[in-house]
C-alpha cells in the first residue's frame, strides 16, 4: 500500500512535465558537483545566481525574455550528471547546458552533450581533454584549463635557479596532466632541470607526515605542489612544521584562489607562487561593481567559484543574444569566437578550440594580518600562453571542428 | 638510517589516529555484532563539536577533546536506543542499511551546521612546535600520539580485564546467547559499548584536529581505512587492531617512498594478503565470527508467498512498463536505469539471500561487465558480442573469485570482496593505457535505432526479463535448493554429500554476470564507462536495494531496486539536500519494515 501511494506520488512528479508559458524563459541546465563539493560550488552557485539577476534586472535575454538557470547536483559522479542531463534536456527542455566541477564529470556530459546535439557550456573542469583530444563540436570551455594554469606557472618556475624539483600532485586526471605539462613546459625552458621525487596521494587522502618526509628525503631545490583543498592545508602544515619549505622555493597551482587560501588563515605559507584570484586587490571599475554587488548580495566575500559561476551567466546570455535564438546550431556559431565583458576584461571563446581565453592571476602568498593574500600578483590573459590556433586545431580530433 | 627510524615514528603517529576510530568499531561488532557504518561520522561529528568548543566558545584544546568524547557518546546512545535497538531481531546487515542512511543525512546536515568551507583543525596548546631527531624535525604532536595509542589500549585492557562491566563485555563477545541466558541484560550492556565505541571515536576525531582539516566528507574517508583495520587485526579484538593499525601505517608509510602511485591500492593489498594466510584476521578466532542463526531466506516455496507480495512485485514491474510506455522520454530514460539496476541487486540477493555471502564489492562485477563490453566495443566488435563479452568476464571474474572464496563466510567475506572491487577500482584508476584512468571510456553509442531512448529501454526490458525467468528457473532447480539445504543446515547437506561448494561458485559465477549485464546495459545507456562504477557508492547502493526490497523474498530486489534507483533520481531533482531526504526513508523504512518492501510471511514459531 505504502509503495502504491509512494508510486503514485512518483507518478505524479514525473507527468507535470508540461512547462509554464506565462513568462517564456530561456532555461539553461546547470549540473554541479553541489553536495560532493560544496565549498567551491556554493559560491560558484551564488555567483551564477547574481547574474541571473543582474541579467533579469536590465530586461533579460532575446530581447526581453527571462534567463532561468536550473540547477541539478551531480554527486561527484558522472552517472548521476548524465541523467541530470538527460532529464533537463529532455524534461525541462533546457536550450543549453552548462557547469560541472570535477573533469570526468564534465567529459561525460561533453560526450552527452556531443550525441544529443546540444550546447554544453563547461565553466569548471580543468582538464586539457575537454577542448583538446575529446574537444566536440559542442563543448566550449570557460575556465583557464590545466596546461593555462601549469604553463604560467612553468615560466616562473623557469627563472627560478632550482634545478633538482620534487612533485606532489593528487592521483588523478588533474594532478597527473599538470605534473605532465609542468615537467614538459619546465625541461623546455631550463633542459638543465632534473624531476627527483614525485608524490601521488589519493584525492583527499594525505598522509602528511610521511609524504612530507619523503620529499624531503629527496633533498629537491624546489616543490612544485598540485594539492588543493583539505590535502593542501595538510600539506603545508606538516610540511612547515618539519622544516620543508624553508630556503625552498614552491611553486603552487591555484593555492592563491580564496577557496582554499581563505582557509589556511594563519598558517599561509610565504612566498609561494601560485596562480590563483586576488578578489580584493583588483581595483577595476567593473570588478569593484561586482564585488559590492556579491557582497551586498550575499553577505560574504566572493571566491575564485563565485567569478566563474558570474562569468558562467554572462557567457551564456550572451552567447542567446548574439544567436538572436535558442536553436542550438545557432548557438555554436554564437560561442565560436564569442567576447564577452567580463568583471576582469573581456573574454573570447577561441574558435580554433572553444576554449575561452579567461587568464589567471600569478603572484607570491604572503601573509597580511593573520589573513592569507596574493601579492606582487598580475593577470595573464588565456591567449598569451595558449597555443596558437593551428596548433590548437591539430590537439582536436580530426572530423569534429 | 635516521630516514627510517623519522618515517617510522611518523607512521606510529598514524597508526594511533586510526587504532582510536577502529577499537570503537571493533568493540560495537564484538558484542553486538553491528557493523556500524556511521562509525566514520561519529568521528567526523566529534572532531566538529571539538572545533566548535574550542574556536567558538574559547575551550581549551585539552578540556575540548574529552566533551567532544563525552558528545558523541551522548549520540551513540541517541543512535542506540532511537534505531538499533529496533533492528536486532532483523537481518544481520539491517544495521548495515541503517547506519548508511544516518551517513547520508550527515551528508547533507553537516555543512548546514558547519558551512561548507574546509577548516583548518586547531593546533594543541604546548604542542605547537616540532623536536629535532636525528637532524630531522617531528612534529612534537606526533610524540604525543605514539604515546597515546599504547596508554589507550592499556586503559581499555584494564576495564576489559580487570572491571565487572569488562567480564560482561567479554563474555557477550565469546557467547552472547549465553550471557544472556546469564541473565546479563543485553540491551544495556549494547548501548553501553556502543557508547563507549562512539566515544573512542569522538576522541579519535577530536585529536585528530590539529593533523587534519575539516570538511564533510571526512567520515567516508575514515571508514573505509578503519573497517580494514578492524578486519585485519581479528573483529572484536582491540590488541588485533592496535597491531592492524601499525601495520597498515607502518606499510603506507614506507610503500609512498617506494611506490608513490600506489597509495589506492595499498590498504587493500595488505588486507587481502592477511586474510588469505589468516581468513579470521591477525587475532581474531574462528569460532566468535560464524553467527549462529541460518542468514537469510525462510523455507518456502513449498508454503509458497503471500499473495499480496507476489501482487506488490508485480504492480512494481507493471509501473515500470507504464512508466516507460506512457511517461516523457524522461520517465523512460528512469524506467531503464530502474531496470538495469535489477540484475545487479537480484545477483547480490543470490549471494547474500541464497548462499549465504555477504558481498561488499558487488560493483566489481559492474564495473567489469561495463569495462569489458565497453573495452570489446572500441575495438571495434558489434554490439551484441561485446556486451556478451562484458557479462562473460563478470560472470568468468565472479566464478574465478568464488572458487577462491567458497569457504569464507561472514565480514571476513565482505572485506575480502570488497578488497577485491578497490582492487579493480585502483587499476581502471591507474591503467591509463588501457581503461583512460578516471577519464573513463567514452563514445560508447549504440547505432540506431538502439540510441534512441525507446530503443534502449526495449532492449534492456527483454534481457532484463530474460534474465530474471533464468534466474526464477534456477531457484528452482536442484542448484537453488542446494545453496537452501546449505543456509538451514550445512554440516547436514554435505554430509548428505550435496555439492555445496560448487553451488556457491556457481552462484557467484551467476551473480557476477548478472552484474555484469546490468554494468553492460548501463555503459551504452550513458555512453560511457568510468572508474566510479567499481567504487564503493556502488555496492552500496546495491545493499541498500536488496535490503530495502526486502531479504526474505525471491522478488525483493526487484522492487529494491525499483524503489531505490527511481527514488534517488526524483528526489535528487525536487532538493538539492537529496541525501537527507534518502536517508531519512531509508532510516524510517529500516525501523517501520524491518523484512523490507516486500516481506514473506512467516510460518509462525522463531521471530
Amino acid at each position: 500500500m505504502n509503495l502504491r501511494s509512494a508510486l503514485a506520488v512518483l507518478a505524479a512528479t514525473l507527468g507535470l512535465a508540461a512547462p509554464a508559458r506565462a513568462a517564456e524563459p530561456v532555461k539553461i541546465g546547470e549540473i554541479n558537483s553541489y553536495s560532493r563539493i560544496p565549498a567551491f560550488t556554493l559560491p560558484y552557485r551564488n555567483g551564477w545566481e547574481l547574474a541571473v539577476e543582474q541579467i533579469n534586472a536590465k530586461g533579460g535575454v532575446l530581447g526581453g525574455r527571462p534567463l532561468a538557470i536550473i540547477a541539478r547536483d551531480d554527486a561527484g559522479t558522472p552517472e548521476q550528471a548524465l541523467t541530470a542531463a538527460n532529464e533537463l534536456v529532455r524534461r525541462e527542455g533546457v536550450v543549453m547546458l552548462a557547469g560541472t566541477y570535477l573533469s570526468n564529470v564534465g567529459l561525460a556530459v561533453a560526450d552527452y552533450a556531443a550525441k544529443r546535439k546540444v550546447v554544453f557550456l563547461a565553466s569548471e573542469p580543468l582538464t586539457d581533454a575537454m577542448v583538446w583530444s575529446h574537444g566536440n563540436a559542442y563543448t566550449f570551455r570557460l575556465r583557464p584549463s590545466t596546461y593555462v594554469q601549469t604553463a604560467i606557472l612553468a615560466r616562473e618556475a623557469a627563472k627560478l635557479p632550482a634545478k633538482r624539483w620534487a612533485t606532489i600532485a593528487p592521483n588523478y586526471e588533474y594532478g597527473q596532466s599538470a605534473v605532465d605539462n609542468f615537467k614538459k613546459l619546465l625541461k623546455a625552458a631550463r633542459p638543465d632541470v632534473e624531476f627527483v621525487a614525485e608524490q601521488w596521494p589519493a584525492l583527499f587522502k594525505l598522509d602528511a607526515g610521511p609524504t612530507v618526509e619523503a620529499l624531503e628525503q629527496a633533498k629537491p631545490d624546489a616543490i612544485f605542489n598540485v594539492t588543493f583543498s583539505s590535502d593542501l592545508s595538510k600539506f603545508v602544515r606538516e610540511g612547515t612544521a618539519r622544516g620543508l619549505f624553508a630556503k625552498r622555493p614552491v611553486v603552487s597551482l591555484l593555492t592563491g584562489e580564496p577557496d582554499y587560501l581563505v582557509p589556511l588563515g594563519a598558517e599561509t605559507p610565504q612566498g609561494w607562487i601560485v596562480t590563483g584570484y586576488p578578489w580584493d586587490a583588483i581595483d577595476t571599475p567593473a570588478h569593484t561593481a561586482f564585488v559590492s554587488a556579491y557582497r551586498a548580495r550575499f553577505h560574504e566575500d566572493p571566491r575564485m567559484g563565485s567569478l566563474v559561476g558570474y562569468n558562467m551567466a554572462l557567457a551564456a546570455a550572451a552567447a542567446l543574444d548574439r544567436a538572436g535564438s535558442t536553436k542550438t546550431p545557432d548557438l555554436m556559431k554564437a560561442l565560436a569566437g564569442l567576447s564577452f565583458d567580463s568583471p576582469t576584461g573581456t573574454i573570447t571563446f577561441r574558435a580554433a578550440d572553444h576554449q575561452s581565453t579567461m587568464g589567471a592571476w600569478v603572484g607570491k602568498t604572503a601573509l597580511v594580518n593573520g589573513e592569507g593574500k596574493m601579492v606582487d600578483w598580475r593577470y595573464v590573459d588565456g591567449a598569451e600562453v595558449l597555443p596558437d590556433a593551428a596548433t590548437a586545431k591539430k590537439l582536436r580530433p580530426a572530423g569534429k571542428q | 638510517m635516521d630516514f627510517i627510524l623519522i618515517q617510522a615514528l611518523n607512521g606510529l603517529a598514524g597508526a594511533s589516529s586510526l587504532f582510536l576510530v577502529a577499537a570503537g568499531l571493533s568493540l560495537i561488532f564484538g558484542v553486538s555484532r553491528v557493523v556500524n557504518f556511521a562509525h566514520g561520522t561519529v568521528f567526523m561529528v566529534g572532531a566538529y563539536v571539538a572545533w566548535t568548543l574550542i574556536d567558538r566558545l574559547g575551550v581549551n584544546f585539552w578540556l575540548a577533546a574529552p566533551l567532544a568524547a563525552c558528545a558523541t557518546a551522548l549520540l551513540g546512545a541517541l543512535i542506540e536506543v532511537g534505531i538499533l535497538r529496533r533492528l536486532y531481531a532483523g537481518h544481520e546487515l539491517l544495521p548495515l542499511l541503517a547506519t548508511f542512511g544516518l551517513v547520508l543525512v550527515a551528508h547533507d546536515v553537516v555543512p548546514l551546521v558547519w558551512g561548507a568551507q574546509d577548516i583548518i583543525g586547531p593546533r594543541a596548546p604546548g604542542l605547537t612546535g616540532a623536536v629535532e631527531i636525528l637532524g630531522r624535525r617531528l612534529p612534537s604532536y606526533d610524540l604525543f600520539l605514539i604515546c597515546l595509542g599504547p596508554v589507550v589500549l592499556g586503559a581499555m585492557w584494564l576495564v576489559l580485564n580487570r572491571t565487572r562491566f569488562g567480564r560482561i563485555v567479554r563474555a557477550a563477545t565469546e557467547d552472547r546467547e549465553m550471557a544472556a541466558a546469564l541473565g546479563i541484560r543485553q540491551d544495556l550492556l549494547f548501548t553501553a559499548v556502543f557508547m563507549l565505541g562512539c566515544a573512542l571515536a569522538g576522541l579519535g576525531g577530536a585529536l585528530q584536529l590539529p593533523r587534519e582539516t575539516l570538511h564533510h566528507s571526512l567520515d567516508t574517508q575514515v571508514i573505509v581505512s578503519a573497517f580494514v583495520v578492524v578486519v585485519i587485526g581479528g573483529m572484536g579484538s582491540l590488541t588485533g587492531a592496535f597491531v592492524a593499525a601499525a601495520i597498515v601505517a607502518e606499510v603506507s608509510a614506507f610503500g609512498i617512498v617506494v611506490w608513490p602511485q600506489g597509495t589506492l591500492a595499498m590498504l587493500f593489498l595488505i588486507m587481502a594478503a592477511v586474510l588469505v594466510v589468516r581468513p579470521h584476521g591477525l587475532f581474531g578466532r574462528a569460532a566468535q565470527q560464524e553467527p549462529h542463526r541460518p542468514l537469510a531466506l525462510p523455507s518456502p516455496p513449498a508454503a509458497g508467498y503471500p499473495r499480496r507480495a507476489a501482487l506488490a512485485a508485480a504492480g512494481v514491474a507493471a509501473a515500470l512498463l507504464a512508466f516507460g510506455f506512457l511517461g516523457s522520454p524522461f520517465a523512460l530514460d528512469l524506467a531503464t536505469q530502474a531496470l538495469i539496476a535489477v540484475p545487479f541487486a537480484m545477483g547480490l540477493h543470490l549471494l547474500i539471500g541464497w548462499a549465504g555471502a555477504i558481498s561488499f564489492g558487488h560493483a566489481a562485477f559492474l564495473g567489469l561487465g561495463a569495462y569489458g563490453a565497453a573495452l570489446a566495443f572500441t575495438a571495434g566488435l558489434p554490439l551484441a558480442p561485446a556486451m556478451t563479452a562484458g557479462v562473460l568476464l563478470a560472470g568468468v571474474a565472479g566464478g574465478a573469485f568464488g572458487a577462491l572464496v567458497r569457504r569464507m563466510r561472514g565480514v571476513y567475506l565482505a572485506m575480502l570482496t570488497l578488497a577485491f572491487s578497490q582492487l579493480l577500482f585502483a587499476a581502471a584508476f591507474q591503467w591509463v593505457g588501457l581503461t583512460g584512468g578516471d577519464n573513463g571510456i567514452l563514445g560508447l553509442w549504440p547505432e540506431p535505432p538502439l540510441d534512441t531512448p525507446m530503443g534502449w529501454y526495449l532492449l534492456t526490458l527483454a534481457l532484463v526479463a530474460l534474465w530474471l525467468a533464468a534466474v526464477a528457473r534456477l531457484y528452482r532447480a536442484p542448484f537453488g535448493f542446494i545453496l537452501r539445504a546449505a543456509q538451514d543446515a550445512e554440516a547436514r547437506a554435505r554430509a548428505d554429500a550435496l555439492p555445496v561448494d560448487g553451488a556457491r561458485v556457481l552462484a557467484f559465477a551467476i551473480a557476477g554476470a548478472g552484474a555484469g549485464l546490468s554494468g553492460a546495459l548501463l555503459a551504452f545507456l550513458k555512453g560511457s564507462a568510468f572508474p566510479t562504477l567499481f567504487d564503493i557508492p556502488q555496492s552500496i547502493d546495491g545493499l541498500v536495494m536488496v535490503l530495502l526490497g526486502g531479504i526474505g523474498h525471491p522478488l525483493g530486489p526487484l522492487a529494491g531496486a525499483a524503489a531505490y534507483s527511481l527514488g534517488v533520481a526524483v528526489v535528487s531533482t525536487l532538493t538539492p539536500h537529496w541525501h537527507m531526504v534518502v536517508g531519512g526513508v531509508i532510516l524510517l523504512l529500516a525501523c517501520a519494515a524491518p523484512g523490507g518492501l516486500l516481506t514473506p510471511k512467516r510460518a509462525g514459531g522463531a521471530r
